[in-house]
């Protein structure tokens, strides 16, 4: 009796997040799906003729999109592989004794909690700007030309200011998992006459490959729609040169008001992103069960 | 003798650790310090560290010209109110995943987690849509909305790895004693869950306050937050980095404070729990 009442009280109880949250999931997929087969742009009212894939061969055939796939791609693992590479140094030298400890750690953390827009236009103008930036001034110190980052090497301007944001997350999800690594085993190890560098690939590494994936797997749900950075340093160009599948699919629908197209775009990065979650969450899943 | 070389490298390793954290912290002190120069001084070459005229004159054009406070108010207002309605909606299914789990609270859980990988762009056209025939395109309210809904699974996840940790003898022993459902939530459970509540506010209201995809698209000036806010100094006329500093800094201080409190529930929290 308990149990049922317990059991009917529980499902209550889940019910309006569940609801919810399938809501906002089904209610905006179905209608993308249903936008993605009509001729529809808010600039041309009147019917909406239906199309059916026409919408999904002209983005997919389109440059701009093939161009945006290899941007995501080099966004996410540029900033994923600095993040992480980094990560590890960092935090295994975070680990060691060290004087002020504490302050070291929230000056290092700081940048995650800076509002993406923030970043970016303090990156755009105070450094990497190619006339009053600190990073023009010191060129022109080592007596070189400044460089127009965000013109010239943008989508790696942009990698920079990610990856600033993500690096202080990464070394802390890292820090901790390190933290917990016991202490005897580290002090067996080193009796044991084990180098520093095979304890670190043989005892470190392997503890850490949890929170490593975890770190992945994070950064990568939230790297796949960098968005901000992109709009308000280089909205995207020159040309596609820093346009990812967010931006391009943003630009598509609410600045050339091609709904349908858009949509089309929509539905193909809703793929893509569960590709590369079902991809992840078998990686995190079998390390998160061990 | 071997302590002084443990002693030497103490130092070293400290001193490498201090280059990098400044190094990371130098674009947020050169912000905070830009914006108490006067325009003429924030673009000098060579650049001013620390001896230039001194002035706040910026945080007041800022107020003047722009009203910040109406966008902080925004920002509160989303960041707290979509945090706690969050809350209300999650703490009942948290809890009953955690003390009333059957076979399926674990799929249900991963497919919550599953939500939060749908990229938003994919359902940025129809929300616009809505929002734009509901007349809820800058409106406070429709954005509370979106920012409960995108945080939801993150409250709901929090919420679980915290509760999972209360003992379920006691619940067991207070239902022994008659409590009734109300009851065993009033009385036995919340002052058992609190931390873990606090914990999930605090992170939540600056995931919320940081949020920059759905504010900049939903919103563009009577309800726009501070993310869209600065997003505005974009695109600026003549000299602006003294007065963008200043915005910036008044942006980002109150989050990085809070911010600097919440480390181990950061951790916890945007893991779902998987590190510690």
């Amino acid at each position: 009796m308990a149990t049922f009442h317990t059991r009917s009280a529980a499902r209550l109880m889940m019910a309006p997040s569940v609801l919810l949250l399938f809501a906002w999931m089904i209610v905006p997929l179905a209608t993308t799906i249903y936008f993605s087969t009509l001729n529809y742009n808010l600039l041309s009212p009147g019917d909406h003729a239906f199309l059916g894939i026409t919408n999904y061969q002209y983005f997919l055939t389109d440059p701009a999109f093939f161009d945006a796939l290899i941007n995501t791609l080099l966004l996410v693992g540029g900033v994923l592989f600095i993040t992480i590479i980094g990560g590890i140094g960092f935090a295994l030298l975070l680990d060691q004794q060290i004087y002020g400890q504490g302050i070291v750690r929230i000056l290092a953390i700081a940048p995650f909690f800076v509002m993406p827009t923030v970043a970016a236009l303090v990156w755009k103008n105070m450094f990497m700007n190619p006339v009053n930036g600190l990073f023009a001034y010191f060129f022109r110190l080592a007596g070189m030309e400044p460089l127009d980052w965000l013109a010239s090497i943008p989508l790696f301007s942009i990698i920079i200011i990610v990856a600033w944001q993500w690096l202080p997350f990464a070394t802390l999800i890292l820090l901790t998992s390190l933290q917990s690594l016991d202490e005897e085993q580290k002090e067996a190890a080193e009796m044991d006459g084990a180098s520093a560098f095979s304890r670190f690939i043989y005892l470190t590494l392997p503890h850490m490959a949890r929170a490593i994936t975890v770190v992945i797997l994070i950064e990568t749900i939230f790297l796949l729609s960098v968005f901000a950075e992109i709009l308000v340093t280089t909205n995207g160009g020159p040309g596609t040169d820093s346009t990812n599948l967010t931006y391009l699919i943003y630009s598509q629908a609410l600045l050339q008001f091609d709904i349908g197209g858009a949509s089309a775009g929509g539905i193909v990065a809703v793929i893509l992103a569960n590709i590369v979650a079902i991809f992840l969450v078998r990686i995190v899943g079998k390390n998160l069960e061990a | 003798m071997a302590r002084r070389i443990t002693n030497r490298r103490k130092v070293v390793i400290s001193l490498i650790a201090w280059s990098i954290a400044l190094a990371l912290f130098f674009p947020i002190l050169w912000t905070f310090l830009t914006s108490f120069k006067t325009e003429g001084d924030a673009v000098a070459t060579p650049p001013q560290f620390l001896f230039f005229h001194w002035t706040t004159e910026n945080y007041i054009e800022v107020q003047a010209r722009s009203d910040y406070f109406l966008h902080f108010f925004n920002s509160v207002v989303i960041a707290v109110g979509s945090t706690l309605i969050g809350l209300a909606i999650a703490i009942p299914a948290a809890w009953a995943m955690a003390f009333a789990s059957t076979k399926r609270t674990k799929d249900i859980l991963m497919w919550m987690l599953s939500t939060k990988m749908m990229p938003p762009v994919g359902a940025l056209i129809p929300i616009y849509l809505i929002f734009r025939n509901m007349g809820l395109l800058d409106s406070r309210w429709g954005l509370v909305g979106v920012l409960t809904l995108i945080n939801l699974p993150i409250i709901v996840w929090m919420l679980y790895t915290y509760f999972k940790e209360i003992p379920g003898e006691i619940l067991e022993a207070a239902r022994m004693d008659g409590a009734s459902l109300m009851k065993e939530i009033v009385y036995v459970l919340t002052p058992m869950a609190v931390p873990g509540i606090a914990s999930t506010l605090l992170l939540n209201i600056i995931l919320a306050w940081n949020e920059a995809f759905w504010t900049l698209n939903l919103s563009t000036s009577e309800a726009a937050p501070l993310t869209t806010f600065i997003a505005s100094y974009s695109s600026p006329e003549g000299l602006f980095y003294a007065k963008l500093s200043a915005a910036s800094t008044m942006a980002i201080a109150p989050i990085l404070i809070l911010g600097w409190f919440s480390q181990k529930q950061l951790v916890r929290g945007l893991t779902f729990g998987a590190v510690k």
